[in-house]
């Protein structure tokens, strides 16, 4: 087997040594603990008082414009990383173009400031 | 593939493992002494000498608490989370070079999981994952506090993740004109931190000599913006708006008790850890320092990298709970503003700057 399947067959067993110690740690747990629910425990914490409503409750708007923020700076990583390695070989032309990049990913972002949309109130 | 290197694949996973969770055991503790030494409290003290044991005996009652599940739950998800939050946490650990390599007779044995060529990649991904706990326990608690703890993770850890990611890439393009060619090898970025800076600068060599070729000196700025992004993605104060006891309880672990709450309670000191290592690690020159070859017994040469690897990593621990001794916690928008005004524009602006200097120095002045 080559080197390279090597060392990604050992982040499996990593993988799977973690997830069974948490199986082992659960397991044993529940055999061990005492199980007694009642209808008062298994409701939702809120306060002390009985919960009102579902569960669910609207959250801000905002959160989502972040995520979408994101996607944009996460795609650049994805374009950047590449190029860090191969700097080299790539030579003054990667550089430029790299520059021209994130020069159009930092003017997205001030718009997005000059508009407001990372402003909270 | 030999019984030799099937072995010795089992010995690094067994080693890699068992170190990591030991030092948990001891960062529990560690934060409790040290916190409770800057506000003046003595901490933990029955459990063991200086009450040492206390994280043993926690652990062990957490075994026989009841673990309620509430009504309203997913309970898929509800179940799948504590997984999510501590799988990852073990994987990122695995990339890190935890001492320099030695010999078994003819095979060697490096000290590290596994030794990916994306190795840098993998840990973005894994810390990415963690996002899924967070997410994921929120949701699926059916439960307010829970609900809104878990929106708050999205939005933080992202903002936060494309910061940690941008200080990375001008670590890794510094690091690729330190060497032959880039590379994202954990274990060939901390070669290439060998020896001192006197090798480099021959013009300052008198003093440089004495200055261990670490990332750090030239990529100062890039540190600063790691250091504040790996703090805001395991959630610590002061960027725990993901808990925040004051107002929503246990934020998104509220539903969880018992064996299961331990579980993410595990995972946060495994993740501060392994954060801790990868900046020892990318910045702090790793297992490289003095070992003294050929003047002391064969046996200490070769466990002294691991010391300065610990040392190394445990300054930069002690930093998470000095902080959190310190600092109060941050306003959600004055966290966003933080990220998305200062880091991630700050990162991009530092590697502008170092890209221009490597490049300058690679290609000559563009008008010569």
């Amino acid at each position: 087997m080559s080197p390279y399947f090597e060392s990604y067959l050992t982040v499996g067993t990593f993988a799977a040594l973690g997830a069974v110690l948490v199986m082992v740690m659960l397991g044993v747990a529940s055999v061990l603990r005492p199980t007694n629910p009642t209808a008062a425990k298994r409701a939702t914490y809120e306060c002390g008082v009985d919960p009102v409503g579902s569960g669910w409750s609207q959250t801000y708007v905002r959160y989502y414009v972040f995520g979408l923020l994101f996607v944009i700076f996460d795609v650049e990583a994805v374009f950047i990383f590449p190029w860090a390695i191969a700097a080299e070989e790539l030579g003054v032309f990667g550089l430029v173009a790299m520059f021209l990049f994130i020069l159009t990913l930092l003017e997205g972002l001030a718009y997005a400031i000059k508009k407001g949309v990372l402003r909270w109130e | 593939m030999t019984w030799a290197e099937f072995w010795i694949i089992i010995l690094r996973v067994v080693l890699t493992f068992g170190l990591l969770l030991v030092l948990t055991i001891v960062n529990v503790w560690l934060e409790r002494k040290v916190v409770a030494d800057m506000q003046s409290r003595i901490g933990p003290n029955r459990a063991g000498p200086y009450g040492i044991l206390q994280t043993v005996a926690d652990g062990l009652k957490l075994f026989f608490k009841e673990s309620v599940t509430p009504r309203k739950v997913e309970l898929g998800m509800y179940v799948l989370a504590p997984f999510l939050a501590v799988v990852p946490a073990f994987l990122i650990f695995m990339m890190v070079p935890w001492g320099a390599p030695f010999m078994i007779g003819d095979q060697e044995v490096a000290l590290q999981g596994a030794d990916l060529n994306v190795g840098l990649l993998f840990i973005l991904a894994m810390s990415s994952m963690a996002v899924y706990a967070v997410v994921l326990a929120g949701w699926s608690s059916g439960s307010k506090y829970p609900l809104i703890g878990g929106v708050r993770a999205t939005a933080q850890a992202i903002s936060y993740e494309a910061a940690m990611g941008l200080a990375m890439v001008a670590v890794v393009m510094f690091s690729a004109t330190q060497g032959d060619g880039g590379t994202l090898s954990l274990a060939e970025i901390v070669e290439r931190q060998s020896g001192t800076w006197g090798d480099i600068i021959p013009a300052f060599e008198p003093v440089a000599r004495f200055i261990p070729r670490w990332n750090i000196f030239p990529q100062i700025v890039a540190f600063l913006i790691f250091l504040i992004a790996i703090v805001a993605e395991t959630n610590r104060a002061p960027f725990d708006l993901v808990e925040a006891e004051q107002e929503l309880v246990g934020g998104f672990h509220t539903e969880y008790s018992g064996m299961r709450f331990a579980m993410f309670f595990l995972a946060e000191y495994v993740n501060i850890f392994s954060m801790s290592a990868i900046a020892a690690t990318l910045f702090l020159g790793g297992w490289n320092g003095p070992t003294f070859e050929g003047s002391v017994p064969a046996i200490i040469s070769g466990i002294l990298p691991t010391v300065y690897f610990l040392l190394k990593t445990y300054a930069i621990v002690f930093l998470f709970f000095w902080i959190r001794a310190t600092l109060p916690r941050l306003r959600y928008d004055q966290l966003m503003s933080l990220g998305w005004k200062r880091l991630i524009p700050g990162a991009l602006g530092w590697l502008i700057l170092s890209t221009f200097v490597i490049a300058f120095r690679q290609f000559g002045v563009p008008w010569g």
